[in-house]
């Protein structure tokens, strides 16, 4: 208790040192949470993946379709329970800035194989009716207060025009893991515009879905509908879900990389500052010190003194910084960087990672200086003049 | 050269031959040579010299914060020369009482807090912490002083929270360097009656390092050093 005490009071003798290294602390601690974050909210979308939900794609590239009869054969493929199509729509809502993913789908059986999108039943069966229905996730309606009925305008740019689509559902997600900033319509609306504005361009989709009766089967389903295609004019690639996402991932690699590397320069140059300013403080009291040795107090307790007293002023420091990184980790997911991701919330791990922080700060800072102060001879230390 | 006490009870502090020397590069350069002393029980010395003359070092072998390059350091009976760090540093706990010229005080904790500080190294409780700190303080006429912090008291007052800090734990021995150094005139008096006291009235042995003669005076015994050697022993 003494000794907390000791600590407690030392930190606060040069307020302004201290209050100083410790807004360093808060927003170093802040900002590597949110980098944590943001590496977090990059993996969101394959971590709420489905471990039966299969992909298959035209195997060149996601760029290239394929032929939408694939569908029929792919269902003959042992193992699979059920196919869906999706298409990437890329159009823009009003201005280019407001970005979301739109997909064709086909919507008698899309939802089937999304149980983590919670549709009220009547809302679902409005849009299976209207052609020009949209489902939209809940935080995409919310963002741009979107209502049931509501007429939403999308310019294509893949494929030309102006569409009309009525918004029949809004669903929400299963848990934080879930997508719920994405737009779903009719696939027979885009194909069958197509089929009259462009006919070399109908019948064709970008990716099937695939739901494998047992989960422990999709590499042999995967062999078996690449199989089915090879030698085709588009051979297909099929993989998990999650394979599927981390793919998307993979090509920003290099970015969630550097990402990552910052977090950690981050803490490290925190460290520095730390070390420095556990380094000064330790010189100044070198005659306290000393004293404390003559009064019969034993090396370990003067390194203890230095080692509690960095750890006791991260611990502040931290604490404010993680009570922070919430209410900036939710303000940023609201801000237009932010509803580009999928989910942008604070995990135990970050939090985790940041006491760990606090944790390596405090001891490296004042290791040296506890080490010196410890071995000082009383005589010296005695002589200095702090 | 030698100065002993000349009584016929076992000297508490027993000098012989201590030689001291520090190394500067490749030289060594002695500090005390062969020092031979005997401080009896309830003595109150004052060394006495010139900077340089090795008195302050002097102090710090016989309060076991340095160790002698050569000689016997009996205190006690017991030779402090052969002690590891960890066995000196309880030795001094126990046994040594300091008393510096710039009081040495921790910044952040008040006289009580300061007095109680040696007392840790005890294994009294708290309560009896409290009533020895409370006693001592008393004794050194700061009882209504207690909760002040060091920048809240006056260098004599300061002091004093030192000799009661030095004192709390009843030690053998009380060292003082230049314990009036930094005082003026009036405090300076009173932290010499205080150590008078203490030695004529509770026996305490003391052995304090001055420049100041006025100071030297308050003790039994004066001894001067020159060059690192010991040249008289005045009782």
């Amino acid at each position: 208790m003494y000794f907390l005490k000791l600590v407690f009071k030392n930190i606060f003798r040069a307020k302004l040192r201290t209050a100083l290294t410790m807004i360093g602390l808060v927003i170093a601690i802040v900002a590597f949470g949110l980098l944590q974050t943001v590496v977090d909210a990059w993996y969101a979308g394959s971590n709420g993946a489905s471990a039966s939900r299969m992909v298959t794609r035209n195997a060149i590239s996601l760029v290239f379709s394929m032929p939408i009869y694939y569908r029929e054969r792919i269902k003959t493929v042992d193992g699979v329970k059920a196919v869906s199509i999706s298409n990437w729509f890329g159009g823009i809502y009003k201005e280019p800035q407001n970005f979301f993913a739109q997909f064709a789908v086909d919507h008698e059986n899309f939802f089937d194989l999304y149980p983590e999108f919670l549709i009220p039943p009547e809302q679902l069966l409005a849009f299976k009716r209207d052609r020009q229905g949209a489902m939209v996730g809940r935080k995409l309606a919310d963002q741009y207060g979107w209502k049931i009925g509501d007429t939403i305008p999308i310019r294509g740019t893949i494929y030309p025009g102006t569409w009309q689509f009525t918004v029949r559902g809004i669903y929400d997600g299963k848990d934080d893991t879930t997508v719920v900033r994405q737009f779903y319509f009719h696939y027979d609306y885009l194909n069958e515009e197509m089929k009259r504005k462009s006919p070399r361009r109908a019948d064709q989709v970008g990716i099937f879905i695939v739901d494998a009766s047992d989960a422990s089967r999709t590499a042999d389903i995967s062999r078996g509908v690449d199989a089915e295609f090879k030698n085709s004019l588009a051979e297909t690639l099929t993989e998990t879900e999650k394979a599927f996402q981390l793919g998307f991932v993979a090509q920003s690699e290099s970015i969630v990389v550097a990402i990552r590397i910052v977090s950690f320069v981050v803490i490290i140059i925190i460290m520095a500052v730390v070390a420095n300013t556990m380094a000064m403080t330790a010189r100044e009291r070198l005659s306290e010190y000393a004293t404390l040795k003559a009064l019969g107090f034993s090396p370990a307790f003067v390194a203890a003194l230095i080692f509690g007293e960095a750890l006791m002023m991260c611990s502040i420091g931290v604490g404010i910084g993680i009570l922070l990184t919430f209410p900036i980790a939710a303000g940023f997911a609201n801000s237009p960087a932010g509803v580009a991701f999928a989910a942008f919330k604070v995990s135990q791990t970050t939090i985790l990672l940041q006491l760990g922080c606090a944790l390596v700060v405090g001891v490296v800072a004042s290791l040296v200086p506890s080490v010196r102060s410890a071995n000082v001879k009383i005589v010296d230390g005695l002589r200095h003049i702090g | 050269m030698s100065a002993t006490a000349g009584k016929t009870e076992k000297p508490l502090v027993e000098i012989l031959h201590l030689v001291k020397s520090y190394t500067r590069g490749d030289q060594d350069v002695p500090v005390l040579q062969d020092i031979s002393l005997n401080v009896a029980r309830g003595d109150f010395i004052a060394l006495m010299g010139p900077s340089g003359s090795g008195k302050s070092t002097l102090l710090n072998l016989i309060a076991g914060i340095d160790k002698p390059t050569g000689g016997t350091l009996l205190i006690d009976g017991e030779d402090i020369t052969q002690l590891s760090e960890g066995e000196l540093a309880d030795w001094r706990a126990s046994n040594i009482g300091f008393i510096f010229q710039f009081y040495n005080l921790m910044p952040v904790l008040n006289a009580f807090e300061n007095v109680e500080l040696p007392l840790l190294l005890t294994n009294l409780s708290k309560a009896e912490r409290r009533e020895r700190v409370e006693l001592t303080l008393s004794l050194v006429g700061l009882s209504d002083r207690m909760e002040h912090y060091p920048n809240e008291l006056s260098g004599g007052q300061q002091q004093r929270v030192a000799i009661a800090r030095a004192i709390v734990t009843d030690p053998t021995i009380l060292v003082c360097d230049e314990p009036t150094g930094d005082l003026d005139k009036q405090s300076a008096t009173d932290v010499l009656a205080m150590l008078k006291k203490l030695n004529s009235e509770m026996g305490k042995t003391i052995i304090m390092v001055t420049h100041d003669a006025h100071a030297a005076e308050a003790a039994k015994r004066m001894v001067h050093l020159e060059k690192g050697e010991l040249i008289d022993g005045d009782s």
